[in-house]
C-alpha cells in the first residue's frame, strides 16, 4: 500500500455559515463567510429573513399609519423612527408643533438613547465574554421602560409621536421619575466604566480590532456611533438640529481611532451627554398644547420631503414623495444599520473569526433595521 | 464650522457651477431661466417646475423640495458624480441616500449628496424609459456605500447597474419572481390591496 507523505501542511478555503441563528449575531443575520483556517477572507451578508417590505406597506398606508410601522424597524429606537416620520410630515405640511411637544420629545429621545447603549453594552460585554455586564445593563434599561411604559403605554414600541404632536401628555410622574432615574445613572455608570471598560480582557478583544479609517466611514456612508469612532463628525443633532437640539449644550463623542473600543467609548460618553441634555430640559418644559391640530385625513402637497434624524445607531433619512394624495407615492427608510453593515466585509477581511464577534458586537446591529 | 460656511454654496451657485460643467449650445437661454429660479438655501417655497430645454442636457428644479434637483441623462450619470465628488469647490464625498424609484413610466435613481465639510447637499435623480431592461451606471467606485444600496435598488426595482461587482438578490430569495416596489407588481397572496 502506497503511503502518501506530504511535507507541507495544505490549508484550504472554507465556507462557514454564521447565522441566521446565531447567539453572537443578536437576530436573524446570515454571514456567509469563507475562511482559511480561522483567517476571515470574505463576509457576505444574506439579509431579508425578517423582511416585511414596509417601504410597500407604506405606499397603502396614512401616514398616522405609518408612524406605527416605524416602531418595527430598529425596536430600540422606536421613538426615534416615530419621530423621523412625525418631523417629515409636519415638514411638509409646514406646520409648527408647540414647544412643549418639542422639549417632551427631546429629552424622550435621550432616554430612549440611553435605554438603547444599556441594552448595547450589555450585549457587547456579553459577546467577548463577560456575562455580568448584561445583567447590570438590563436592570437601568428596565427603569427607563418603567417610565416609558407610565408616560407612553407601552414599553418597546411606544406610538408616542403623531403627526402634529404628540399622543397624550407626560404623565405626572414622568418628571420625577426621569430626575430618580438621571442621579440613579449617574452613580452606575462609573460603575460600568470600571466593570468593563478598564477591564483589561476586554480591551485586549477591542483595542485595534475592526479598524475603519475616516476616508472609509464617509465613503461607505455610516453613520452614528460606528462613524464617530472613526473621527467622523456625523451627528445629525449637530448638523442638522431638530426639535429642541438647537437650545441645548452638548459634546460630539468623537475618537479617532477607528477599532472596537473607540465605537465602545463613543456610547459610553453618549449616555453621559444625553444625561447632561435631559437635565437641561427636565426642569423648563414649556407648559402649552400637546399638538397642533391636523385633519383626520392628512394629505401632503405634492413634492418631494426628507428628514434625518440620529437614531441610538446613526442617521435616519425618511424620504417621501408625494403625488398630493393620501398616500405616499414613495417612501424610502435610509436605515442606519443597512449603511453600517456594507463596511464589515472590508474592515474585517484578514482578521480572525473570533474578532468579527468583537467587532459586530460594536457596531450595534439591530437586524430588523436592516432588513425593514 | 463658521469657516467652512462661508464656502458653503447656494443652489443657485450649485447650478451655475455645475451647468458650467456641461456646457449648453444654449447657453443665453439657460443662464436666463436659472436667474429666474434663484432661492435662497434653505427655504422650501415653491419654483416653478422648468421644461428641459435639450433632453440630452441637465435638466434643474426644484420642484418643492429644499435642495437642488438635477436629472441627468443616464450617459451623463458616471462623469457628473465622479465630477461632484471630486471638484473642490462641490466635494460631495457623503451619499446617505440612494432610492430606488418607479416614476409610473420610467423607472431610475435618486442619490442624495452632502459635502461633509462644505455642508450643502444636492439631489440627482437619473431614468431610465426601459422597463424591460432598465441599465443604469453603477456608482459604487465613487461611493462604496453604492454597493449595497445598488444591490437593494436591484432586487426591489429590477435596474441593473454596469461594473457593480456582484449584482445580485439582497433581501429576497434568488428565484422571486417580478420586482416588488415597482408600481405594476401585483402579487395576489402577500399583498393587501386597500
Amino acid at each position: 500500500m502506497e503511503k502518501i507523505v506530504s511535507n507541507n501542511f495544505k490549508t484550504e478555503e472554507y465556507f462557514v455559515n454564521m447565522g441566521p441563528q446565531h447567539p453572537a449575531a443578536h437576530g436573524v443575520l446570515r454571514l456567509l463567510l469563507t475562511i482559511d483556517g480561522e483567517i476571515i477572507k470574505n463576509v457576505e451578508p444574506d439579509l431579508g429573513y425578517i423582511h416585511r417590505s414596509i417601504e410597500k406597506m407604506c405606499e397603502r398606508d396614512s401616514y398616522q399609519q405609518i408612524v406605527h410601522l416605524t416602531d418595527r424597524m430598529d425596536y430600540l429606537s422606536s421613538h426615534i423612527n416615530n419621530e423621523a416620520v412625525c418631523l417629515t410630515v409636519e415638514k411638509a405640511l409646514e406646520i409648527e408643533v408647540p414647544e412643549r411637544v418639542k422639549v417632551i420629545r427631546t429629552i424622550i429621545s435621550e432616554l430612549t438613547r440611553i435605554a438603547s447603549h444599556c441594552l448595547w453594552w450589555g450585549v457587547m460585554g456579553m459577546d467577548v465574554g463577560a456575562l455580568t455586564t448584561y445583567f447590570y445593563g438590563f436592570r437601568d434599561r428596565e427603569m427607563i421602560n418603567d417610565i416609558f411604559e407610565e408616560t407612553c403605554g407601552a414599553r418597546l414600541t411606544m406610538n408616542y409621536n403623531i403627526p402634529g404632536g404628540l399622543m397624550f401628555d407626560i404623565h405626572p410622574n414622568f418628571v420625577k421619575r426621569t430626575k430618580d432615574f438621571i442621579t440613579h445613572f449617574k452613580t452606575k455608570l462609573p460603575e460600568y466604566d470600571r466593570l468593563l471598560t478598564g477591564n483589561i480582557i476586554f480591551q485586549k478583544r477591542t483595542k485595534g480590532v475592526g479598524v475603519l479609517t475616516k476616508e472609509d466611514a464617509i465613503s461607505f456612508g455610516t453613520s452614528g456611533p460606528v462613524a464617530r469612532g472613526s473621527g467622523f463628525a456625523s451627528d445629525v443633532r449637530k448638523r442638522h438640529p431638530y426639535s429642541a437640539y438647537d437650545r441645548v449644550e452638548f459634546k460630539e463623542a468623537l475618537f479617532t481611532e477607528g477599532d472596537s473600543f473607540a465605537r465602545y467609548q463613543v456610547r459610553i460618553m453618549e449616555m453621559w451627554e444625553a444625561m447632561s441634555i435631559i437635565e437641561q430640559l427636565i426642569d423648563t418644559i414649556p407648559e402649552g398644547d400637546i399638538k397642533t391640530p391636523t385633519k383626520a385625513v392628512i394629505k401632503l402637497p405634492k413634492g418631494e420631503y426628507y428628514q434625518r434624524v440620529e437614531t441610538a445607531r446613526g442617521e435616519l433619512g425618511v424620504y417621501i414623495n408625494s403625488s398630493g394624495t393620501k398616500n405616499p407615492y414613495r417612501l424610502k427608510f435610509r436605515s442606519p444599520g443597512f449603511s453600517n453593515l456594507s463596511v464589515l466585509d472590508h474592515i474585517t477581511k484578514g482578521s480572525k473569526i473570533g474578532d468579527l464577534v468583537a467587532t459586530m458586537a460594536s457596531f450595534d446591529f439591530v437586524i430588523p433595521d436592516i432588513d425593514r | 464650522m463658521d469657516l467652512t460656511k462661508d464656502y458653503k454654496m447656494n443652489n443657485s451657485d450649485l447650478q451655475n457651477l455645475i451647468g458650467s460643467w456641461f456646457p449648453n449650445p444654449e447657453a443665453d437661454k439657460v443662464s436666463e431661466i436659472i436667474t429666474n429660479s434663484q432661492t435662497e438655501e434653505g427655504s422650501e417655497e415653491n419654483t416653478e417646475v422648468q421644461e428641459p430645454i435639450n433632453p440630452s442636457l441637465l435638466e434643474f428644479t426644484e420642484e418643492s423640495s429644499e435642495f437642488l434637483n438635477i436629472t441627468v441623462q443616464p450617459e451623463q450619470l458616471h462623469s457628473l458624480m465622479s465630477q461632484l465628488k471630486n471638484n473642490d469647490k462641490t466635494s460631495f464625498d457623503y451619499l446617505y441616500c440612494l432610492t430606488g424609484m418607479d416614476w409610473g413610466v420610467e423607472l431610475g435613481v435618486i442619490y442624495h449628496l452632502e459635502s461633509i465639510d462644505l455642508l450643502h447637499n444636492i439631489v440627482v435623480k437619473v431614468k431610465s424609459a426601459d422597463r424591460e431592461n432598465p441599465t443604469l451606471d453603477s456608482v459604487y467606485d465613487i461611493w462604496r456605500t453604492a454597493e449595497f444600496h445598488e444591490m437593494e435598488v436591484f432586487d426591489f426595482f429590477g435596474i441593473k447597474f454596469n461594473n457593480h461587482p456582484n449584482l445580485k438578490r439582497l433581501f429576497l430569495t434568488p428565484d422571486w419572481d417580478g420586482y416588488p416596489l415597482r408600481k405594476d407588481y401585483v402579487d395576489d397572496a402577500n399583498m393587501v390591496v386597500k
